[in-house]
């Protein structure tokens, strides 16, 4: 098996009585779509805030590359090539949607202690937020302000910053929410353009996007992970259809 | 689009009439005018400076006038000790307000909102208290400055006309310097973290250090501000670093129009010239000119210089 990129052992987060994370260990393989699923209050997205940096887990590591990541800020994590995109998506408002993904990849392109250019006449920043852009097929609106796009549009959006740093595995956390049964289905389309382009590590409702989406999963209840495999195997797996698949299987 | 072609062509004009009214002025006899407008000018960069954090960072900075009062203080104790060169003195206000700034943007930059508010607040007060306390320099009842800074035989700041273009040249190098600044990288991501904070550190930028930069570069140039001020004034008084001119530069922002170069500008000299005009008519010039802000405010989120553009937008041939 090949070494994964993003590896999580014993990772243990509780808040009070209630344990969030549960001893979890999950392998993220490189290029894969690997989705975590499981039903409300699983602790989804406890996980994706301690794999982005955001919340510290009280034991267990986060390996990501082979290095242990566990104690790096979120920034340093964008900088290491691990990002996240945002469930209630944040944007630049007032800003176009060109200015938003030209400011991501201005990021990755160096600190930005740089006070006399207009940065909006570099071509190493533009080109590559335009060439996303048409890439999400947003090219059209890339003069609209973000806050004006239509929702589905600041997904995508959002999608194209989080490319523009450049990252080696990206957290989806909820892309389809709030989606319309259109709006989803070019979502869907949209991650698996990506596929090959960056690992995904997706957290997602839609369990029929997640079926066309994954290569692997991971089953998540009460905050243990009870389950790892193809979306075939774990079809079969008993544990899960009772845990949490059974609902919709009958 | 539209609003920065207003914009642009309200920056020409201001600095075109700027830079006329001194002979306009001579001609009919008004000299007066250079004086108060070479103080319009000093605020000006001022407001400017407030403006670089407060409308483009979204920093409410509620001590700017410590800044002017640093500048000032560096030129006038230079002067006191017989030091009137004027590249020192001008070197040493702009060093000396940069690294009170930094120690100031190092504490403050932590917090935000009305915390960040209070605590630039509470370090302006402090700088005007000290100013208030040291006896050497005049304290209280102030200090007469001998001379102005000396640059070369031909800058001879002694000639109110001199000053007045000397201030001007400063007041054109801060707006094109700030001009390049905002559109700059550090810009954007000034920019970028007054709109989404959260979005600029997800994005793995370390807002902190890029705020902190341009607090400093603000305070720096405020004191410039200060140390023109001082050459204007030829006098050194702790109550330049009061918290009420604090909140004057502020008014002057958004009166002007926040969040723009120009703006200001036209702040500080619609505020001054008011002020001026309206407390020769009656002591009680302020219960006309706080009106007259709460108006502009009310009606225009974006000060005159929106007000201007919207007017523009609706009467396009106009």
């Amino acid at each position: 098996m090949a070494d994964a990129l993003l590896e999580t052992r014993q990772l243990r987060k509780r808040f009070g009585g209630l344990i969030a994370t549960d001893d979890v260990t999950v392998e993220i393989l490189p290029g894969e779509i690997h989705a975590v699923i499981g039903p409300n209050g699983a602790g989804k997205t406890t996980l994706v805030a301690q794999l982005a940096g955001e919340m510290r887990p009280d034991s267990g590591e986060i390996l990501f590359g082979g290095e242990d990541i566990t104690r790096l800020s979120a920034a340093d994590r964008v900088s290491r090539g691990l990002a996240r995109s945002f469930q209630i998506t944040t944007l630049f408002a007032e800003f176009s949607a060109l200015d938003n993904v030209a400011l991501a990849v201005q990021r990755a392109a160096g600190h930005s202690f740089r006070f006399w250019r207009a940065a909006r006449r570099e071509a190493v920043l533009r080109e590559p937020a335009e060439a996303l852009l048409a890439g999400l097929g947003l090219a059209e609106r890339r003069h609209v302000a973000a806050g004006n796009l239509s929702h589905s549009e600041k997904r995508t959006l959002e999608i194209a910053m989080v490319l523009a740093t450049k990252p080696r595995l990206v957290l989806f956390d909820e892309p389809l929410a709030g989606m319309g049964p259109d709006d989803s289905k070019r979502m869907v389309q949209t991650l698996l353009g990506l596929k090959g382009q960056v690992t995904i590590l997706l957290i997602e409702h839609d369990m029929d996007a997640v079926f066309a989406l994954a290569d692997r999963l991971t089953v998540l209840v009460y905050g243990r992970a009870i389950a790892t495999g193809t979306p075939q195997a774990l079809r079969a797996n008993e544990a899960v259809r009772r845990a949490y698949l059974g609902d919709e299987a009958e | 689009m539209k609003s920065s072609s207003t914009r642009l062509i309200v920056a020409t004009v201001t600095l075109g009439a700027l830079a006329l009214l001194p002979p306009i002025s001579l001609f009919l006899g008004q000299d007066f005018y250079i004086d108060l407008f070479t103080r319009v000018m000093i605020f000006a960069i001022a407001a400017v400076s407030l403006d670089l954090i407060l409308g483009f960072g979204g920093l409410v900075s509620f001590g700017h006038a410590a800044y002017l009062g640093i500048g000032s203080y560096a030129v006038g104790i230079l002067a006191y000790y017989h030091v009137d060169n004027g590249f020192v003195q001008f070197g040493a206000a702009v060093i000396a307000a940069a690294l009170i700034a930094l120690f100031i943007g190092w504490v403050s930059l932590r917090t935000s909102g009305i915390y960040f508010i209070m605590i630039t607040l509470a370090f302006g007060q402090m700088i005007y208290f000290l100013g208030e306390s040291v006896n050497q320099f005049g304290g209280d009842n102030g200090l007469n400055i001998e001379r102005h800074s000396r640059f070369a035989d031909f800058l001879n700041l002694d000639r109110p006309t001199v000053l007045y273009y000397f201030v001007f040249a400063w007041l054109a190098l801060c707006l094109g310097f700030g001009w390049r600044l905002v559109e700059s990288r550090f810009g954007m991501v000034i920019r970028g973290a007054k709109s989404n904070e959260t979005r600029m550190l997800a994005l793995g930028f370390r807002v902190f250090r890029y705020r902190l930069v341009a607090f400093v570069i603000s305070g720096a140039m405020a004191g410039v501000a200060g140390a023109l001020l001082a050459n204007l004034t030829l006098f050194l008084s702790p109550s330049i670093m009061h918290w009420t001119r604090s909140g004057e530069i502020m008014m002057m922002v958004i009166l002007g129009g926040i969040g723009t170069l120009v703006g200001p500008v036209i702040g500080a000299i619609v505020y001054l010239v008011l002020e001026n005009v309206l407390s020769g008519l009656t002591e009680h010039w302020q219960a006309i000119l706080g009106p007259f802000l709460v108006l502009v405010v009310v009606f225009s989120k974006t000060g005159l210089l929106g007000a201007a553009g919207e007017w523009r937008a609706k009467f396009p041939h106009g």
